[in-house]
């Protein structure tokens, strides 16, 4: 029975939607991926949390810009939002307001990077370098990190516009952006511990 | 793959097919349920709610709450990650194979976090 089962779903692809755990592969994998990244992001965090004291120089109260990050992760947090409105979209089967949510969604995370490249080039300018102190190597490496990610999404998230331009975004395929949609909301909710942690506890 | 299915078919096809049919609507039926997920509106109004605990986090940076920050600002961020798991990645209305991913990966990274700060604090000295 159980081997009936795994057969047909390969025999189906990937929307069969008949697997041994009765959910979609691509998801459950999805789901271990994101697992994993706790693990990543748990490591870069606990780095930061040990070696924030270690600093010469600039301490970060001196260096970071509340009111500039508190506006990025506004942009972030309503990325998030875009990101649903624009699953609930091609659920519905309207794909042009699909497109038009994803573009906003990948333009909200495009800001949000750009303002992170902004924030570190004015940190440099500070004399806060990658090599200044165990501090800012910590802090680099966490946010650096975490822009990687944002970028990836930005990435994938035009190439899902692109891939519903191109008409290939079939109806059947919306798990797709759901999938994604999930690691947009991922990297928002690391964004969500990194602002309180990092930037705003004293 | 494909062989394989065929001998099924060869051997018993119809007792296999309808075992799958009846998995398959149970799959289904399974999935339908779990795409229960909240209107564009309600996304909207957690939107809000997100923005406003957003705007509470900020001001404790420009309004002094001495003790109180520090517990306040946790509990905040903690209520922003379980609104955002729950509605926005549907884990409220999804399998629960999908919640326990996530969390066996935070309470990993709490092992980590833990080991982290014994090394460095207590035996690293």
């Amino acid at each position: 029975m159980s081997s009936a089962v795994i057969e047909t779903h390969d025999d189906h692809g990937a929307h069969g939607h008949v697997t041994n755990t009765g959910q979609s592969n691509e998801k459950l994998a999805m789901w271990v991926f994101l697992g994993s990244e706790c693990l990543l992001f748990g490591g870069l965090i606990s780095t930061y949390l040990l070696y924030r004291s270690k600093t010469t120089g600039n301490k970060p109260k001196d260096v970071f810009d509340i009111p500039f990050t508190s506006v990025s992760s506004f942009i972030l947090l309503m990325s998030s939002l875009t990101m649903v409105l624009a699953l609930s979209a091609f659920q519905r089967r309207d794909q042009r307001l699909g497109r038009l949510w994803l573009t906003t969604t990948a333009t909200l995370g495009a800001m949000f990077v750009g303002g992170q490249v902004y924030e570190f080039r004015s940190f440099y300018k500070e004399g806060l370098g990658f090599t200044t102190s165990l501090f800012s190597s910590s802090f680099y490496v966490l946010t650096g990190f975490h822009g990687v990610h944002v970028t990836v999404g930005v990435i994938m998230l035009l190439s899902l516009v692109i891939m519903s331009r191109r008409g290939t975004l079939t109806p059947d395929k919306v798990e797709t952006v759901e999938i994604i949609g999930l690691y947009w909301h991922f990297v928002d909710i690391v964004w969500i511990l990194i602002f309180t942690v990092v930037y705003l506890i004293p | 793959m494909s062989t394989t299915a065929t001998a099924h078919t060869d051997h018993s096809h119809d007792d296999h097919s309808h075992d799958v049919h009846a998995d398959v609507a149970h799959t289904d039926a399974a999935h339908a349920g779990a795409h229960k997920h909240p209107s564009d509106k309600n996304y909207v109004v957690i939107a809000l709610v997100l923005a406003a605990l957003t705007g509470l986090e900020v001001l404790t940076y420009f309004v002094d709450f001495g003790s109180a920050a520090k517990p306040s600002l946790l509990a905040m961020m903690a209520i922003k990650f379980v609104i955002v798991g729950a509605m926005f990645m549907h884990l409220k209305f999804d399998s629960k194979i999908f919640r326990r991913f996530l969390i066996t990966g935070i309470i990993l990274a709490g092992f980590c976090y833990t080991g982290m700060f014994l090394i460095f604090n207590f035996f690293g000295k």
